[in-house]
C-alpha cells in the first residue's frame, strides 16, 4: 500500500514541478515518469536500510540516464527531465531540521544534519555527473568504431 | 566590404538573442555557449567565442575583418524551461539550414515576446498539489494532505505576489516561507493539521531552488567556474532565505 501511495505521489510531485517550471506541456508525463522511477529506487534502497547519501547517488544516477534517454528520443533539452527527477532526492527535511536546531541553540546536532544535507546535496551531483561521463564514454566509443570503419 | 560587415553584426545580433532568451529561462552555461557558436558556425561564422555568466553575455567573432566583440547585460532571470526547448528547436533548425538570418531573428523576438504555457492559477495550483505530494513521499499522514495542500499554494501566490510588490529575490522568499510558516502553525494550532514539521516542508518545497543547485553543479564540473560559482550562491541565499523565515516562527513560538 505505501508503495502504491509513494508512486503516485512521486509522479504528480514531478509533474507539477514541471508545470511550475514553465516546462513544455507534451513532456509532463515523461518528467513525471522520470520523478517516479528516482523516488522509487530511492525509497526502496532507503527503507531497505542503504544508506541515505549512497541510495541519493544510486537515484540519481538512474535519473540522469532516464533524462538522457527521453532526451536523445524527443530532441529536447535533458535539463527539463533531470530537474524534475532531482527536485524530490533535495534534502529539503533535514536542512529545515538543521535550521530548527540552529534556532533552538542546539548548535551539535545543526552542524551534524547541515553536513548530512551538504553530502547529499553533493551525491545528487556525483550521480548526475557520472552519468554523463558514461554517456560521453560510450558516445566516444561508437565515434571511434565509425572512424575505424570509414578508414 | 560594408555588406559582409553588415551580416556579421546581424549574425551576431541572432546569437545574442538566442544566448539571452535561453540565459534568462535557466539554462545550463554550457548549453548557452554551445548553442551560440552552433548557430554562427551555421551562418559562416566559424570562429567565435562566446564567454557567458549569468549576469551578462560577452560574444566575439573573429573573421577577414577586425574581431567584432560586443555585450549584453541579463537582469532578470526566470524558469521557463519551455523557452529553453524552443530556442534548442531554433537552433536545430538553424543548422539544417532551414532558416535565413532574419526569418531567424523573427522566430527568436516571437520566443522571446511570448508568454507563461500555463496561467498564474495554474501554477498555484500545481504548488499545491505538490506541496502535498510531497507531504505523502515524506511519510506524512493523508490528514496532513489538505492542510498541506493550501498552505503550499498559498505561499507561492505570496511569493509571486511579494516578487511583484518589491523586486528583490530575499525579500519575498522571506515573507513567503514566514506565510508558509504561520498557516502551518495555525492549521496545527486549531487540530485540522497533525504534525507541523511534515506540513512545514511539503509546502516549502515549490520554492526550494532545485534547478539552481543542478544548474550549479553542472556548470561546476564542466569548468565554468565563474558561473557555477555566482549561481551555487544564489541557491544558498534562496535556502537561507526560506529557513531564516521558517525560524522567525520557531523562535517566537
Amino acid at each position: 500500500m505505501t508503495i502504491v501511495e509513494q508512486i503516485i505521489t512521486s509522479f504528480i510531485a514531478s509533474a507539477a514541478f514541471v508545470i511550475i517550471f514553465n516546462g513544455p506541456k507534451r513532456s509532463l508525463f515523461h518528467c513525471g515518469l522520470v520523478g517516479m522511477i528516482g523516488w522509487i529506487f530511492y525509497f526502496l534502497l532507503e527503507t531497505n536500510g542503504v544508506d541515505m547519501v549512497l541510495a541519493t547517488v544510486i537515484a540519481s544516477f538512474t535519473i540522469a540516464i532516464a533524462s538522457q534517454y527521453f532526451a536523445k528520443k524527443y530532441k529536447t533539452p535533458v535539463i527539463i527531465y533531470s530537474v524534475a527527477g532531482i527536485i524530490p532526492l533535495v534534502p529539503g527535511g533535514i536542512a529545515y531540521n538543521a535550521m530548527r536546531s540552529f534556532v533552538e541553540n542546539d548548535y551539535n546536532l545543526a552542524i551534524n544534519l547541515a553536513a548530512k544535507a551538504f553530502m547529499i546535496s553533493g551525491s545528487i551531483a556525483i550521480g548526475l555527473v557520472f552519468s554523463e561521463v558514461i554517456n560521453q564514454i560510450i558516445r566516444k566509443s561508437k565515434l571511434k568504431t565509425i572512424v575505424n570503419k570509414t578508414h | 566590404m560594408e555588406m559582409e560587415k553588415q551580416e556579421t553584426y546581424d549574425i551576431m545580433a541572432v546569437c545574442l538573442l538566442a544566448g539571452k532568451i535561453m540565459l534568462q529561462s535557466g539554462a545550463e552555461t554550457y548549453r548557452v555557449e554551445d548553442t551560440m557558436m552552433r548557430i554562427a558556425s551555421s551562418f559562416g561564422a566559424y570562429q567565435s567565442h562566446p564567454y557567458v555568466t549569468p549576469t551578462g553575455i560577452l560574444f566575439s567573432v573573429e573573421g577577414d575583418e577586425p574581431t567584432k566583440t560586443k555585450l549584453i547585460r541579463i537582469v532578470e532571470r526566470t524558469t521557463d524551461l519551455e523557452k529553453v526547448a524552443q530556442v534548442n528547436g531554433i537552433s536545430r533548425r538553424i543548422s539544417a539550414g532551414e532558416f535565413t538570418i532574419e526569418e531567424a531573428y523573427k522566430e527568436l523576438k516571437m520566443i522571446s515576446a511570448s508568454g507563461s504555457p500555463y496561467s498564474l492559477w495554474i501554477h498555484v495550483l500545481a504548488a499545491a498539489v505538490s506541496s502535498g505530494c510531497f507531504l505523502i513521499m515524506f511519510q506524512g499522514e493523508w490528514r496532513d494532505f489538505l492542510p498541506a495542500f493550501i498552505t503550499g499554494g498559498l505561499g507561492f501566490l505570496s511569493l509571486l505576489y511579494f516578487h511583484q510588490l518589491v523586486p528583490i529575490k530575499f525579500f519575498s522568499e522571506f515573507s513567503a516561507s514566514l506565510l508558509i510558516g504561520l498557516q502551518a502553525l495555525f492549521f496545527v494550532s486549531t487540530g485540522i493539521g497533525g504534525e507541523l514539521d511534515k506540513i512545514i516542508i511539503g509546502s516549502v518545497m515549490p520554492l526550494v531552488p532545485g534547478l539552481l543547485i543542478t544548474n550549479a553543479v553542472r556548470d561546476l564540473m564542466a569548468g565554468h567556474l565563474i558561473s557555477g560559482l555566482a549561481k551555487g550562491a544564489d541557491a544558498f541565499l534562496t535556502a537561507f532565505a526560506i529557513g531564516a523565515g521558517i525560524a522567525v516562527i520557531f523562535s517566537f513560538f
